[in-house]
């Protein structure tokens, strides 16, 4: 840990009580206790997610009393006694029990919140030994959670006040052999998360690193002149040096999709600045100097441009090009079409439509982007938090004018990705100063950078007409959707081309036309977010096929179920799966709660006089797992060490969902070895093969494929060492020694002696899978994905038509994910999707220059999200492992379309714009009223 | 010279204020780039405003405004830290007042036995952020950061709560109403510190309740809000009644024609439903991302309606 020599005169010594130990703080009194925690006394355990006290991450005892560190100052809490995460293991038996509960829960995910709800946890449970759910909830208000849906956070504080909790099979662990698959085995990486060491992006600082702070364009468009930068640098002591694009050496544009690259590491002062946010320079020195450094100093002038905000003015005739190559400022479009649509819609017995409109949605990880990065010799390192590392390099290399191999990326853990990880963001301002300062660089991005300048959801406008046979037999849809890219290409092209495949929902749709463009605006870039639009999507389309079985008078849940597809019939891309459509399965689980809640809520609301109406709303979901008929491959290693175990290298960056778990169980389960033999090497890209990115739902199934074909293949390897060719043969792996029994026969094989191949063990296997598909033709016709997870959601809620305020009483989730790995962390992704569903259906916009923080963009909290019950059905595909297929971002696409839908069936009104925020629900509900009223006069 | 300073090198800054009388701590610092800052944590309201009288800091007291009013700059300038005042902390009761210290945090306020008219501020100090902000956070800080949205004003307007401000020439008092004069403003002058709220107990056993509406359960700034207070005579009519709203306007608003007309109603069921648009006249809500200012009017309405029917125990 590397902080700044004080000089005599800056020094300033406090004296603080930090889990029970005295100690001494350097550095003004009015920094925040938080910064002086990490910073000065390496407790990293206490996180930094908003400085602002909105999320509660950085939460510590202050004499027994839960506090947000960021909003203390040193000087205020001189000899009194501070308690991080770090500390409480001083505190059993409690925190003992609170760690196990979580972990044995699944209740961390990401981690990045972990902390903090384990400080406020054992605040509640140390005054209260048998709190009920309202209580742990309001302890843990404070405190936000982006990735687990909060539910078993609440259940795991709950089952931690009970002394002597169950213990599970998994949890002590050692699981038979060649039988972990399917087991709840406890998340492989979670002890560190529940002790607050483990390492995020911000949580490590080179010794003697420099710091970066970039400067960025206040204006949604503008032309920009530096000052006198040199006399700047040599003004400002401990400044070392200002970047701006001329520094750049290589090609000064990356972007995810190399095609489409577009997006310069800094605006070029010939141009413009194209959004707010956009970085236009950094200036680099020494950690203090940068962080007092005040933005406003920097020498530049902006000219400010009038500016395209909305997808109407980029496309409107006349608009200015946000980049000249790219007429009419649309990025890209993606088509799908089957059968003849117009002619279908014109026989159909009925047809609705209907259009839909949602907005920017930020993903809000707990973790704001961080890292730092090194010249070792001709080398560049970058540890940062990062969903792709291979891509990173890739870019990286390129924009450092040097080969890939130059390149090494060591991901951090990742306090929440979602989606806007995978791309770039710390990294190349780090490499690019470290590279020509042959420094270490470090930045932490704070949350008011971190939400002006990443990636967001795109907001979609959507227009769809459905029609179906008066038996409700689908037989149309025709879709167009515009999506705002914002100012550079990030994920555009990838929503553009996904949501045509998608838009049908998971229904035999014969006659099909689906159409999207994304617009270019002078806003920050729109990139992935959990589901690549089809979220966006289904808001409208699985509103629209409610609209269509009601105007039909046909139960909107045995509608759905009359249309899923089937095994033996072809998607609108012509696909046809043969197996592993379970889409029918999940409606069908629904069946007897929906029916039962549909008939109690029609009950409540008929004898209920009050304000409140209750609603229950379905929607169903198909999601292709895996890039959209582009090869994606993955590559894992697994070595026999001398010691006779196993060490599994694979590059799939674990962001929360439970990929370092659900990959080694598979594995050990290809080579039939307990999951306990291995030691996991995390992705990095000098030591890890490539196991593209972590998105589109493929880590479970195409690194988990992979890792079980080369877990088969060092189990062939092994018995082929034993001279054994008995298939059913078992191998103990014991300390050095591997002993294969066979029939009634065993024999040892001692590794200790043998030869260690180039890897450095004495067998490797190395395995690819990549899934196949095929490419799409002109009309979108074609194999775009080699496996699809289905799902349904029903949400009960509870309208206060008054007030236009939603509640949501309970979410019943049924997934179809093939083979479900580990049913705990399944339901953690379940459970998280339904949270962000949520928030999208409700709450959650963000406005670009306005609210970039977490009070005015509000996430769920703990009290907002209802119990989820999670029903998981297996109808494996057999090209995944064990038949599974993906699940993270299955699970967020249902839950808005199916509180909507709740909505407008406890209400009657059709939210058209999303979120369906207090306003917009009551201004609905007046506008139906007073459109009553008129239709009463007219008789 | 009677000093207890953590700082090293004395320096000529600090010899200013280092008064024999007071036993102040005193920080200074650098601010690399910026300058040389002076932090002071008084122990008693007298250095405080001696110092503010001299130095003219930032008051830094809870610090759950002081710090996310920063953004993502540290802090710079001198910073009288004033939470080592323990005079300003507390809750006591007098003949003619109820007196709550400046300092004193919303997890103390609601874990003070306090008469039932004080329930709707217990009921707003929950919502006050989270936990965590409620036992950093001060009665005073939130009146002097006079946010439209801050939870408790509504219901210590409904208190008729009066406010003093100390300083070296003394102490002046004023009503709440007056205090808060605008968005982020009022009239407290520099040199000035928020010492004490007094609630004068005319209305003890007064029905009171706070109603908040925001678009998520916790940690969430309201978009409408409705304190009500409501004192029944001895045939159960309305002797008194007290109604104000906040986040409809730069500053929380009590109802005037509202209270008036209530006078002498049956405090029983249909009370909320005298309620009229018309009350609310003197509201001038805005719309921003949480609402538009349309909603907030007819929000306002009902929850106006039901607070008044909670009151009277028939909601």
């Amino acid at each position: 840990m590397a902080t700044i020599a004080p000089t005599s005169e800056t020094k300033c010594l406090l004296k603080l009580v930090v889990n029970d130990c005295e100690v001494s703080a350097a550095g003004p009194p009015a920094q925040r206790l938080s910064r002086a925690l990490r910073d000065q006394l390496g407790l990293t355990g206490t996180k930094v997610g908003c400085d602002a006290g909105d999320c509660g991450a950085c939460t510590v005892l202050l004499d027994g009393e839960p506090v947000c560190a960021c909003l203390v100052a040193v000087g205020q809490v001189e000899n009194r006694a501070i308690t991080t995460i770090e500390g409480l293991k001083s505190r059993p038996p409690l925190f003992d029990r609170l760690q196990r509960a979580f972990l044995r829960h699944g209740a961390a995910q990401c981690g990045a919140c972990t902390p903090g709800m384990l400080v406020s946890a054992t605040a509640l449970l140390e005054r209260n030994s048998s709190p009920s759910e309202t209580d742990v909830m309001d302890a843990l208000g404070g405190v936000l959670c982006r990735c687990t849906g909060y539910r078993k956070i609440i259940t795991a504080v709950l089952d931690a006040a009970v002394p002597n909790p169950r213990t599970s099979s998994a949890e002590t662990s050692c699981l038979g052999v060649g039988a972990s698959v399917g087991q709840r085995v406890v998340r492989l990486d979670g002890k560190g998360k529940v002790e607050g060491t483990e390492i995020y992006g911000a949580d490590e600082i080179p010794v003697e690193t420099l710091a970066l702070r970039v400067i960025r364009c206040p204006y949604h468009r503008a032309r920009f002149r530096f000052g006198e930068l040199k006399p700047f640098v040599a003004a400002h002591p401990g400044v070392e040096a200002v970047l701006t694009s001329k520094d750049v050496p290589g090609e000064d544009c990356y972007g995810v999709i190399p095609s489409f690259a577009d997006q310069p590491v800094f605006a070029l002062e010939e141009g413009e600045a194209r959004f707010r946010g956009e970085a236009i320079a950094a200036i680099v020195g020494q950690p203090e100097a940068i962080e007092n450094l005040d933005p406003a100093i920097f020498p530049v002038s902006w000219e400010e441009l009038p500016a395209l905000t909305t997808i109407d003015e980029a496309v409107a005739p006349g608009a200015p090009l946000i980049h000249h190559n790219r007429a009419g400022n649309v990025l890209t479009g993606g088509r799908v079409v089957r059968g003849d649509v117009e002619e279908a819609l014109a026989e159909a017995d009925a047809v609705v439509t209907g259009e839909f409109e949602t907005g920017f949605v930020e993903h809000a990880c707990i973790e704001p982007e961080a890292g730092f990065a090194r010249r070792v010799g001709d080398q560049i390192e970058i540890q940062a938090c990062t969903q792709s590392p291979y891509m990173d390099r890739a870019d990286i290399a390129k924009v450092l004018g040097i080969p890939a191999e130059k390149v090494r990326v060591i991901p951090t853990a990742v306090g929440g990705g979602f989606g806007t990880k995978l791309d770039l963001s710390v990294q190349p301002f780090l490499a690019l100063a470290a590279w020509r300062l042959r420094r270490p660089v470090r930045m932490v991005y704070s949350r008011i950078e971190s939400m002006m300048c990443t990636t967001k959801r795109h907001p979609a406008r959507m227009r769809c007409r459905a029609g179906a046979t008066k038996d409700g037999k689908l037989v149309a849809l025709d879709f167009t959707a515009d999506f705002n890219t914002g100012a550079y290409s990030s994920w555009g092209p990838t929503v553009a081309a996904r949501v045509p495949v998608h838009a049908s929902g998971p229904y035999l749709v014969p006659h099909y036309r689906a159409v999207t463009r994304a617009i270019h605006t002078n806003i920050v870039p729109a990139g992935a977010f959990r589901g690549f639009g089809v979220p966006q999507m289904a808001i409208a389309q699985e509103q629209l096929y409610d609209d269509l079985a009601i105007r039909l008078g046909i139960d909107p849940l045995e509608f759905r179920i009359l249309n899923a597809l089937g095994n033996h019939t072809p998607t609108v891309t012509g696909q046809i799966m043969g197996e592993g459509v379970g889409i029918r399965t999940c409606f069908e689980a629904l069946r007897g709660k929906w029916n039962a809640a549909r008939t109690e809520a029609v009950e409540f609301n008929a004898k209920t006089k009050g304000p409140i109406r209750r609603g229950v709303g379905v929607a169903g979901m198909w999601y292709g797992c895996g890039n959209t008929s582009l090869p994606n491959p993955s590559t894992v290693r697994v070595g026999l060490k001398h010691n006779g175990r196993i060490a599994l290298h694979q590059g799939a960056v674990d962001i929360g969902q439970g990929s370092n778990t659900v990959v080694t169980q598979i594995c050990a389960d290809g080579l039939r070895a307990p999951v306990d033999c291995f030691d996991l090497i995390s992705a990095d890209t000098s030591i890890t093969p490539d196991c593209g990115k972590t998105s589109a739902s493929r880590q479970t199934f195409v690194t988990g494929k992979a890792a079980y074909m080369a877990g088969r293949e060092l189990r062939r390897s092994i018995l082929g060492l034993a001279n054994s060719a008995h298939e059913d043969a078992v191998i103990r792996f014991g300390e050095s020694i591997l002993t294969i029994h066979e029939d009634d026969k065993q024999h040892k094989l001692s590794l200790q002696n043998l030869p260690l191949d180039k890897h450095g063990y004495v067998l490797t296997a190395e395995q690819t899978f990549d899934p196949p598909t095929s490419p799409l033709d002109e009309n979108g016709q074609g194999i775009p994905y080699a496996v699809y997870g289905f799902g349904a959601h029903m949400a009960e809620i509870a309208v206060d038509i008054e007030l236009g305020t939603v509640r949501v009483l309970k979410v019943v989730a049924a997934h179809d994910v093939g083979r479900a790995i580990n049913p705990t962390l399944i339901e953690g992704q379940i459970e998280g999707g339904v949270a962000q569903g949520l928030g999208m259906a409700l709450m959650e916009e963000f406005f670009p220059g306005k609210g970039e923080n977490l009070h005015d963009y509000l996430i769920p909290s703990v009290g907002d999200v209802p119990p989820v019950e999670s029903i998981l059905i297996e109808d494996p595909s057999s090209i995944g492992p064990f038949g599974a297929k993906g699940i993270g971002e299955q699970a967020v696409i249902p839950t808005a379309p199916a509180i909507l839908n709740a909505i407008h069936h406890a209400t009657g009104v059709r939210m058209r714009r999303i979120p369906a925020t207090p306003d917009r629900i009551r201004e609905a509900i007046l506008a139906s009223i007073s459109s009553d009223k008129t239709g009463a006069t007219r008789g | 010279m009677y000093l207890r300073p953590t700082l090293y090198k004395p320096c000529r800054l600090y010899q200013n204020y280092a008064q024999p009388q007071f036993a102040a701590l005193f920080y200074v610092f650098r601010i690399c780039g910026q300058g040389v800052f002076l932090y002071f944590r008084p122990e008693t309201l007298d250095e405080a405003v001696h110092v503010l009288a001299h130095s003219g800091g930032q008051i830094l007291a809870g610090g759950t405004d002081f710090f996310p009013a920063l953004g993502d700059r540290s802090v710079t300038g001198s910073v009288v830290d004033i939470s080592g005042l323990r005079e300003l902390r507390g809750v006591v009761t007098e003949p003619q007042y109820v007196k709550i210290g400046g300092l004193t945090t919303w997890t103390e306020v609601i874990n003070t036995p306090l008469p039932q008219c004080f329930d709707g501020l217990k009921a707003a100090a929950r919502e006050i952020g989270s936990v965590q902000i409620q036992n950093r956070a001060t009665v005073a800080g939130n009146l002097c950061n006079a946010s439209p949205a801050a939870d408790s004003v509504p219901p210590l307007l409904t208190l008729d709560a009066e406010i003093e401000l100390a300083s070296q020439a003394g102490t002046r008092r004023l009503p709440l109403g007056d205090f808060i004069v605008g968005n982020r403003k009022t009239v407290r002058q520099p040199g000035e510190i928020l010492s004490q709220v007094l609630v004068p107990r005319t209305v003890e056993n007064a029905a009171s309740v706070f109603l908040k509406l925001g678009a998520r359960r916790y940690l969430v700034i309201s978009i409408a809000m409705v304190a009500a207070v409501i004192q029944k005579d001895s045939t159960d009519r309305v002797a008194d009644a007290r109604v104000s709203v906040g986040s409809c306007s730069a500053v929380a608003r009590r109802l005037p024609t509202l209270e008036q007309m209530l006078i002498g109603v049956p405090a029983g069921p249909g009370l909320g439903s005298l309620v009229t648009t018309d009350h609310l006249h003197n509201l001038s809500p805005i719309g921003d991302v949480r609402a538009t200012a349309a909603y907030r009017r007819d929000a306002a309405l009902r929850l106006v309606q039901r607070a008044l029917d909670e009151c009277v125990g028939s909601s």
